[in-house]
């Protein structure tokens, strides 16, 4: 069952120094009850394309092309939706946390004000009943004393406590898609750890489905039941987690699988990177955007832009040069 | 400095309020034997100062205190009806009224009228104690009308930015080159020159600032992540300006606005001064001014109670700016105040 199925996403941001193509094609489903990963570094388009399944991105940007079709009662495409029509569905039936726990909460409003806004501007029950659902939801999400911390206010709180609050509040609406846009970025290992923990035990509990997104490989082989490289724009690889991580097959993939550090590895270890930097995304390369920094690249790279090619069963790659279902 | 300041400030605001039991020719309480026209004889408790500070209150003072006793209103002289011996009287510290004459024209400092009379044998320091509500009055209220105009403008401008900023900044820009005391002069020439009509002309000039900082830092907030979290939990756009982003963009504002009310008042003082603010015969520390300046080589007496009430009040609402300015502002920390 897919939930949220997105065909060929573009979105686009006209600025001053000309077009930036940010996101370029994109097509992937999120089914219903999966973690879905979005993976890539820094400028390659992940946050813009989950931003503008919500419609949140603002101009300069725009979504130029592409469909979100959300399953439901009426299959509504997310992209074509007016103002009123995304407000009932932002915080309803799609739900965002964010990557700044420190600065996603409103410092004059206690936590609790926070939460109970996010349920009556979604769900007509009265403030007693709103209120004694936002505590039970900070008990779900593990906030100790969540009597006393519903009328906290978010300095009072660490920070992963304001992450677990911002949890909270993003799924105190019971939301069929959680968009979580590197949560746990800016929080220390263990809390990271307990965050992804509390997220798995959620979505266990309810068929949550959440795409997440990241830059942080091993919260994807944490989390992750599918998974979806982008690299400059455009999706380079996508397949299940655990063939991924088995079977990497896109350079740029490879790379990334390479330059992780490993425990016990090599004593002298350099730790291995990828050669040169992302592309300005306001001067591509022509043909693969990869392959000015790609040690498999060959002439017919710089010309043709290569698309995503089914390589092994569930796992397409968007590269040419590569053969598929080779196990190295 | 900040403090003694505000406390300062807070003594004028409760003298401003409390002016009816402060200076008054009727008693704070008082007892009473009167035989009424149709003969009986009555011997109650009046409060008439009580009651008309009570009165003051917004909305619910006159409802409340009209005619019922304790508060009654006394249908009789207080002076002529009081007899030292039968009845007894609680007098304000100052037991004149603004408005009442009497025979001591222009005297001095005196035990008596502790500030001295004016021409027309009014006591000083009673015009004084009125003039203060005069004051605190035009301060919040004009601030309160430009505090208004310029948080919503400021606050949907940097939200909303694009030509919705671009022509509330066009606005406020003009709004800045308008010469704000001689547009009142001007004004007052075609409306009534009440204390009213000042307080709206001053309210309708004085927001630009407080907009531009406003909308300064909502331009800041609206790129901060609460933002985009409200966004995504499906909030309208006004509900996130005038509920998320308004509370947090306040601080500068406010700083402004303090500055603003000593602005105000010294411009309320001028005008009266002028004699086309607060009318005669009623109290204003720049009436007080201007019947003392009139005076001024004969008897000076008139001049420096209002002009040292009128320096420190607006010295203590810049000080009071000063000091939220320097809590507000991390930069600043630890240097003033």
């Amino acid at each position: 069952m897919t939930l949220l199925s997105i065909r060929n996403l573009s979105v686009e941001f006209h600025t001053e120094e000309g077009i930036v193509r940010a996101v370029n094609e994109v097509s992937f489903d999120i089914p219903l009850g999966k973690t879905v990963c979005l993976v890539g570094e820094s400028g390659c388009g992940k946050s813009v394309s989950a931003y503008s399944l919500l419609g949140l991105v603002s101009p300069p940007g725009r979504v130029v092309g592409g469909e979100a079709i959300l399953d439901g009662a009426a299959k509504q495409d997310l992209l074509k939706l007016s103002g009123k029509e995304l407000r009932s569905i932002r915080g309803n039936r799609i739900s965002m946390i964010f990557q700044e726990p420190m600065t996603s909460l409103n410092p004059v409003f206690t936590i609790g004000a926070q939460i109970i806004e996010a349920i009556l501007s979604h769900q007509n029950i009265g403030k007693y009943a709103a209120r004694k659902k936002a505590i039970s939801m900070l008990k779900q999400v593990k906030i100790p004393a969540p009597e006393q911390r519903v009328d906290e206010y978010p300095h009072q709180l660490s920070g992963g406590m304001r992450q677990r609050a911002l949890i909270a509040m993003a799924l105190v609406t019971e939301p069929d898609l959680l968009i979580a846009d590197e949560p746990t970025t800016a929080l220390d290992v263990t809390i990271q750890a307990q965050i992804l923990e509390l997220l798995k035990e959620l979505q266990a509990d309810s068929g949550l489905s959440v795409l997440f997104i990241t830059h942080d490989l091993g919260v994807v082989a944490e989390i992750a039941d599918e998974v979806v490289v982008m690299y400059a724009s455009r999706i380079v690889e996508k397949a299940p987690a655990r063939e991924l991580f088995a079977n990497p097959l896109h350079p740029y993939t490879r790379g990334l699988f390479n330059s992780l550090p490993s425990l016990g590895g090599n004593a002298d270890g350099r730790l291995q990177t990828i050669e040169g930097s992302v592309p300005d995304p306001l001067a591509f390369p022509t043909g693969c955007k990869f392959w000015p920094r790609c040690e498999l690249a060959v002439d017919a790279c710089r010309e043709i832009e290569p698309g995503l090619r089914t390589l092994a069963p569930d796992h397409s790659a968007a590269c040419d040069v590569i053969e598929g279902g080779s196990r190295d | 400095m900040g403090m003694l300041a505000l406390a300062f400030l807070g003594l004028l605001a409760v003298i401003a309020f409390f002016a009816p039991m402060i200076a008054n020719d009727e008693p704070i309480a008082c007892r009473i034997e009167y035989t009424r026209a149709d003969g009986a004889t009555t011997n109650k408790l009046y409060f008439p100062g009580v009651k008309e500070t009570l009165r003051q209150l917004p909305w619910i003072g006159p409802a409340l205190f009209s005619a019922a006793p304790p508060f009654s209103r006394m249908d009789f002289k207080f002076k002529k009806h009081f007899k030292p011996g039968r009845d007894w009287a609680i007098m304000p510290p100052v037991p004149f009224s603004p408005l009442e004459t009497s025979g001591d024209r222009i005297q001095g400092y005196s035990g008596r009228h502790w500030l001295g009379t004016d021409e027309l044998g009014r006591d000083v320091l009673s015009r004084l104690v009125y003039g203060t509500q005069v004051s605190m009055r035009v301060g919040f209220i004009s601030m309160g009308i430009a505090a208004l105009i310029g948080l919503c403008l400021g606050a949907i401008a940097g939200y909303f930015g694009g030509w919705v900023d671009m022509i509330i900044s066009r606005v406020i820009e003009i709004f800045m080159c308008f010469p704000v005391f001689f547009l009142i002069l001007a004004v007052l020439a075609w409306f009534p020159p009440r204390i009213e009509n000042i307080m709206i002309i001053i309210g309708l000039t004085r927001w630009v600032g407080i907009a531009r900082l406003t909308r300064g830092e909502v331009l800041r907030l609206r790129e901060l992540e609460y933002t985009a979290a409200a966004r995504a939990l499906g909030a309208g756009p006004f509900r996130i300006v005038f509920r998320h982003l308004l509370p947090n963009a306040l601080a500068p504002a406010l700083v402004s606005i303090t500055f603003g009310i000593a602005g105000a008042i010294l411009v309320e003082s001028g005008l009266s001064w002028l004699g086309f603010g607060v009318q005669a015969p009623n109290p204003s520390w720049g009436n007080i001014l201007r019947d003392g300046y009139g005076l001024m080589a004969t008897s000076p007496h008139m001049i420096p109670p209002a002009c040292v009430a009128i320096f420190l009040a607006v010295l203590c609402f810049n000080l009071v700016g000063d000091t939220l300015r320097d809590v507000i502002d991390p930069r600043t920390r630890g240097r003033g105040a």
